[in-house]
């Protein structure tokens, strides 16, 4: 099973027929995407349709993930070789998109978080500068799954980044002197910060990242010009301090109510109560809104925190200027097994029961992929995409998920099979999606855990989790998944198994043609339509990067991934972990035995091209 | 003339009392023997003449059940088991291996727990009593079955104990932190 690739739903020829049409309404052509990208002037990080540059990791506001350029295409992918690649110099887990502008691409490491800008005009793209923010050792003792960083923004002549140790830094993109810098996070209070910022309206939107240290999760706004703070909404907390006023009108009567976020916690849990947010951020400019996941309620044992415990695990809706939130959608009220809601959320304008609806598609932890409108709030539908043993199903009416009782986890009792496991049936590795085909290309995992409560002690700085966690494969003994999926019909079109989870982000273009890599290191293209594997390539250390499409200054297309084990579920290679110990890193190491096996430590950039 | 005069001998006096104050110099160093600094060794490399090993300090808690059981439970009570879990590492690196970065010897564990360590681990001095640090390097060090097995705690009823430390096949160890 190792290494292999088949496809396991026979149901293609079906869906090509019949989904297909009702999945593109309004595509004029293979080249008019139905994707709402921002294409105002007015918003300088965007990028026009097909100007080949990449400028921040989800490639536009939309979060699509989707590259117009049509050069490689399945045809001719069986000819991609490699043109040239770049050492980072740093052996930890690799998430990270590259960007790319002009003839500059831009590269953020983990930590220690340097910048690497590398020249695309010169043969072999030489370094043309490096920034090194030197991060505070000690955050490194805060990350909860690896020392990681998603990815820097370009917009303004600027590249915006994060450091592990809860700095904001705009640096010229040009020559690479530092601009300015704001620290955000405070390190004794467990805080990091690993998510890529957004740039939004001159203003940078920054996460904090913690939830298994008793932080309390915010956003918050810094103006792009002078890194002074705008506004910060925090996750939990009155009102006032999570930015709900008069403006917040959300869908569903549960979300209804003052200081929702006290009143849904024991006294004073919502202090340490998580709700961090370390996923990517969207925005809709004709709304003019931003859309970004809170993560995990702290600690993990729910006992511990009787309540609904908002507004951790949900979406919030906010008005760019102000930070006022709109609306708010709770995907797990009361998260029981550290559902994060943090995964990404892309704005689609698709036909949902026949009509036109501007939506936000998310592929949710808990195992389901959710249909919203965006506008309100409401759900339109959720179904799941793996196996799922904690709920059964989404009250479409109330919003709130069927949850199966005998599966919650209690205080010294060990509760089995529990899917999906702790990093959810996906965890951060984000989607693509493709107008071409109307589907949305999903990276995940197929893992179930068992689950013991514990007493958890909350010590500033330290870890407040509060369970004991052993990890493994889910039906079928395949550890990951790469599924297209239909957001209209709510269903799988094809699946791809992988023997790993599929750690790393998605990449669709135009030339039908979606990329990913493997925990193993092979980096992969599929054909967008069938999943069928066109073209692959071993990289030094297992793939868990977001890959990126870009038209060089030569007229090219190329494509361009980090490679680099690590991150949550690659941390018994990143960190060295003794694999006899099934409850490391958080219980991932028991799913993971076998991948120092299968690959090492290595930071590297591959970039492909057509000879 | 007699002001010029006066002054003078305003500053001669205050050259003579500030002249007073010299620096003490040592011309001969004593030898660096004190065991403080002998028992913080964090190198395998050790210029001069060989000499043995610095004796284990705290022998009693290495070799006592209920200071290793104790160590055991406040590795939970103190969130140790948050970062290393139950020995095979995560946020904090494994303590079941043998690979020791800051010494494997009990002086050592004990002052990376007070000291801290630079890349993550916390500085836990003055917020633990000194005996319960002593108490949880016995532990830490059970867990590489550096302590003597019938001191070690019999299994628990936790998930984490399936297979409990003392049992557990593992590689010789190999302790990077003191000279042989």
């Amino acid at each position: 099973m190792p290494g292999k690739t088949w496809m396991c739903f026979p149901l293609r020829p079906f869906l090509l027929s019949i989904a297909l049409p009702i999945a593109q309404p309004g595509i004029a052509g293979p080249s008019q995407p139905s994707l709402s990208i921002p294409t105002s002037p007015a918003l300088p990080a965007t990028a026009s349709e097909d100007d080949g540059q990449w400028l921040m990791p989800a490639r536009d506001y939309a979060n699509s993930r989707y590259s117009s350029l049509a050069e490689i295409n399945t045809s001719n992918v069986k000819n991609l070789r490699l043109s040239f690649t770049f050492s980072t110099g740093v052996t930890r887990g690799h998430e990270a998109a590259p960007l790319v502008t002009g003839d500059t691409l831009y590269l953020v490491t983990p930590y220690p978080n340097i910048l690497y800008a590398l020249d695309l005009a010169r043969p072999g793209a030489p370094l043309k500068w490096k920034y090194e923010p030197k991060p505070l050792a000690a955050s490194q003792g805060l990350a909860c799954c690896d020392v990681v960083n998603r990815g820097a923004s370009y917009a303004y002549g600027k590249i915006f980044f994060n450091t592990l140790d809860g700095q904001t830094i705009a640096v010229d993109a040009k020559t690479g002197k530092e601009l300015w810098k704001t620290r955000l996070g405070n390190l004794n209070l467990g805080e990091s910060v690993t998510m890529a910022p957004l740039v939004v309206k001159n203003k940078v939107l920054v996460g904090n990242s913690g939830g298994e240290f008793g932080v309390r999760g915010w956003l918050t706004a810094l103006d792009a010009n002078t890194g002074r703070i705008a506004w910060r909404a925090y996750s939990t907390g009155p009102d006032q301090d999570v930015l709900i006023g008069p403006e917040f009108k959300p869908f569903y009567p549960q979300e209804r109510g003052t200081d929702l976020g006290v009143s849904s916690w024991p006294a004073d849990a919502w202090k340490i109560g998580g709700g961090t947010v370390w996923g990517f951020v969207s925005y809709d400019p004709q709304l003019d809104l931003i859309y970004y996941g809170t993560a995990n309620p702290g600690p993990w044992n729910p006992e511990l925190r009787p309540g609904d415990n908002k507004w951790t695990a949900g979406v919030f809706a906010r008005d760019p200027d102000t930070g006022q939130a709109r609306w708010f959608y709770q995907w797990n009220p009361h998260d029981l097994y550290d559902y994060d809601g943090i995964n990404e959320n892309i704005l689609l304008d698709l036909p949902i029961h026949g009509q036109p609806r501007k939506v936000l598609v998310h592929p949710e932890r808990n195992g389901y992929v959710y249909v919203l409108d965006r506008g309100t709030g409401e759900v339109l539908s959720a179904e799941a995409f793996v196996h799922v043993t904690t709920t059964s199903g989404v009250d479409l009416k109330t919003g709130r998920t069927h949850e199966v009782a005998e599966k919650q986890p209690r205080t010294g009792s060990v509760v089995r099979e529990i899917c999906p496991a702790a990093p959810g049936g996906k965890d951060w590795q984000p989607s693509a999606w493709s107008p071409r085909t109307g589907w949305l290309y999903i990276p995940h995992q197929n893992i179930c855990m068992d689950e013991e409560g514990l007493e958890a002690n909350y010590i500033a700085g330290t870890p407040y989790v509060g369970a004991n966690v052993r990890m493994y494969a889910g039906p079928g003994g395949h550890r990951g998944e790469f599924t297209a999926w239909d957001p209209v019909q709510a269903k799988p079109v094809w699946k791809i198994k992988e023997n790993f989870p599929v750690w790393s982000g998605a990449l669709a273009t135009a030339g039908d043609l979606v990329f990913y890599g493997t925990m193993e290191g092979w980096f992969k293209a599929v054909s967008a339509r069938t999943g069928e594997l066109l073209w692959q390539f071993k990289c030094g250390s297992g793939i868990i990067g977001q890959p990126i499409s870009y038209r060089g200054p030569d007229g090219k297309q190329y494509v361009a991934v980090l490679s680099g084990v690590g991150g949550w579920s690659g941390a018994i290679v990143a960190g060295q972990l003794d694999p006899r110990d099934g409850t490391g890193a958080l219980g991932f190491v028991n799913a993971m035995k076998d991948l120092p096996e299968h690959t090492a430590k290595g930071g590297m950039l591959y970039v492909f091209a057509l000879p | 003339m007699k002001i010029l005069r006066g002054v003078w001998i305003a500053m001669l006096g205050a050259a003579a009392l500030t002249g007073c104050e010299r620096e003490e110099r040592n011309f001969v160093e004593p030898p660096p023997t004190s065991s403080a600094v002998e028992s913080l060794r964090l190198s395998d490399l050790r210029p001069g003449p060989s000499s043995p090993p610095p004796a284990a300090e705290n022998s009693a808690y290495q070799e006592n059940a209920y200071a290793i059981s104790e160590g055991q439970r406040l590795f939970s009570w103190y969130n140790c088991a948050g970062c290393h879990f139950h020995g095979g590492g995560g946020i904090g690196p494994p303590l079941m291996d043998d690979l020791w970065i800051y010494g494997s010897e009990p002086q050592n564990i004990h002052a990376t727990i007070i000291q801290g360590r630079p890349n993550g681990m916390p500085a836990f001095g003055g917020r633990i009593p000194d005996y319960q640090v002593w108490q949880l390097a016995a532990y830490v060090r059970s867990l590489s079955g550096l302590t003597p097995k019938d001191a070690v705690p019999a299994r628990s009823d936790h998930m984490s104990n399936e297979s409990p430390p003392t049992t557990m096949e593992k590689p010789s160890p190999k302790m990077t932190g003191s000279p042989p």
